[in-house]
């Protein structure tokens, strides 16, 4: 029987498309910025946004959305205004989101530790309808931002200096980045899991810059690669009765080897000959 | 006559790091057109200065104003170019020499790409002599030819003042040629240029003004020179071979007074 012939594998379907797309997109600032972490600190704060969600009752994708939007807002406030270093500070919301996750999920009655396992390595089964209306709702404001500001991005990740001499505000984008991020966290907390989304906004970006040239073709190789694998894992989760988040984080790190193969003669070629037509070319041209 | 609004204003400029004084006091004018060199040893606070100029680091005193705007308010930021020694995150993703230029041309004003902007790209990229080079990875480049490139980057912009951070330092002699050769161009066509450097080295002919940074206390860089380049045959060796030999070798303290010429 076709795996699309279940509502719930259509909803699952939707929901890892979603993350496919929009979490490479993110990985790429977040690799170029040194941040590839960022993702796996903001998974840990949506975990304290799930936690609560058990604990009062309320759906946990917009709670969650709420507390990891403000979790990036705090962690980029304890980065600029005390004099902690960016990965401690990354650090001291892990530790936190993590802590209060499970201690507001310990508090919560009834079967919330055994859902909880559903958010930390996703679930198949439990995409409701009102998620995917969230879902979209995320991907497309995600998109939107990207489309206006994703140039501005692009200059401040390259480097921070210039871009503040081209007149961008660094520092609201370097916020709006982190929340972008702690939204496509959620975005992917259903179907990859908390504990593995990072993983799809870094994986299909480290497997596309292996063999492209430039920061638009890796951006275009890693949603190929994020979409693909997304989806292939998703339908080998449903074959295999297995989570979906390791199956499509397993296929992301297999592309990533493959990838990394193809690259090794690419390489090899571009060390032979450094330069080959360079000198040829600058001495043509004077 | 009216003097001309400066590009660059300086005024009392001071900066602290970590409670210790870097800047102190330091005041300096460029004007439009001026062909600029800060030099200093290493450790003067000329990197410092320069990027107190652009608002990259906070001042603890004095005012900077570019085009007359006091730097919190000033919006005009397509007057400016700036030219690090090195990209802030150059190979953590591959960038194509095309992006980084093109990475310019991005600003507030200008979010969405313009017909043009390949142009623009093409025509700095072919001033600097790496046209051909457009296609390929930044950070395949020899360190001379990425340098080329950010000056390149600056180009397209098409700035009136080009403010650049050790352009040669490291730099091949080919490479070398070619960036003073693209900054003679720039101040033939009446831009200003302000750069920081160890030694002026090749733009020796072109700077119209050296500003000598130090310390005789060791404690907050002040300008100790700020002229004309001295004419080498007017000066005893003693006296003069770069900016370093300023401050270490002079022991004619009235030559390093502040405004103070050759």
């Amino acid at each position: 029987m076709s795996l699309l012939s279940y509502d719930f594998m259509q909803r699952a379907l939707i929901a890892a498309a979603l993350v496919g797309v929009i979490a490479p997109l993110i990985g790429i600032f977040l690799v170029q910025r040194r941040l590839a972490l960022l993702g796996d600190g903001m998974g840990h704060v949506a975990l304290t946004g799930v936690g609560l969600a058990f604990l009062v009752g309320t759906a946990p994708v917009p709670t969650a959305l709420i507390v990891a939007a403000l979790g990036a807002l705090l962690l980029e406030v304890i980065r600029s205004r005390s004099r902690t270093a960016g990965d401690l500070a990354l650090a001291l919301v892990f530790y936190g989101g993590i802590a209060g996750g499970v201690m507001l999920t310990a508090l919560a009655s009834g079967k919330a530790s055994t859902a909880l396992n559903q958010y930390l390595f996703g679930s198949l089964s439990t995409v409701a309808v009102e998620d995917i209306a969230w879902l979209v709702g995320a991907s497309v404001i995600v998109l939107v931002i990207l489309a206006v500001f994703g140039r501005e991005m692009f200059s401040m990740t390259l480097d921070p200096d210039v871009a503040h001499v081209q007149g961008i505000r660094t520092t609201r984008l370097g916020v709006l980045l982190t929340v972008l991020a702690a939204v496509t966290v959620v975005i992917g907390m259903r179907t990859v899991g908390l504990l593995l989304v990072s993983a799809i906004m870094i994986v299909p970006v480290a497997a596309a810059q292996q063999v492209a040239g430039s920061f638009r073709g890796t951006a275009i190789g890693a949603v190929i690669v994020g979409l693909a694998c997304s989806v292939a894992g998703l339908a080998a989760s449903f074959q295999l009765d297995v989570p979906p988040g390791p199956s499509i984080v397993l296929l992301a790190l297999a592309a990533f080897v493959v990838a990394a193969l193809i690259a090794i003669p690419l390489r090899r070629r571009r060390n032979r000959h450094p330069h080959s037509d360079t000198a040829a070319r600058e001495h043509r041209h004077g | 006559m009216d003097q001309p609004t400066p590009a660059i204003c300086c005024d009392d400029v001071c900066v602290d790091f970590e409670a210790s004084c870097v800047l102190s006091n330091i005041s300096v004018d460029i004007f439009p057109g001026e062909f600029a060199a800060i030099l200093g040893v290493n450790g003067s606070g000329k990197t410092t200065l320069m990027r107190a100029m652009l608002g990259l680091v906070p001042l603890t005193g004095g005012a900077v104003r570019l085009y007359g705007t006091e730097l919190s308010k000033f919006r005009e930021w397509q007057r400016l170019a700036y030219v690090p020694q090195r990209l802030h995150s150059a190979g953590a993703v591959p960038i194509s020499v095309h992006e980084v230029v093109g990475a310019s041309l991005i600003s507030p004003r200008r979010r969405f790409p313009r017909r043009g902007d390949r142009q623009a790209v093409l025509e700095a990229l072919d001033l600097v002599g790496l046209a051909h080079r457009r296609k390929d990875r930044f950070d395949a480049l020899s360190g001379g030819q990425q340098r080329r490139v950010m000056i390149a980057a600056a180009l397209a912009k098409d700035a009136d003042t080009y403010i650049l951070d050790e352009p040669t330092a490291g730099v091949d002699a080919e490479s070398q040629e070619r960036i003073t050769d693209t900054f003679r161009h720039l101040r033939d066509a009446g831009r200003t240029v302000l750069l920081v450097t160890h030694e002026l080295g090749s733009f020796a002919a072109l700077a119209s003004r050296i500003i000598v940074l130090g310390s005789r206390t060791g404690v907050g860089s002040r300008v100790m020179y700020d002229g004309p380049p001295p004419v080498p045959e007017h000066l005893s060796e003693r006296h003069w071979h770069h900016s370093e030999d300023v401050i270490m070798r002079n022991d004619d303290p009235g030559l390093l007074e502040p405004g103070n010429k050759p």
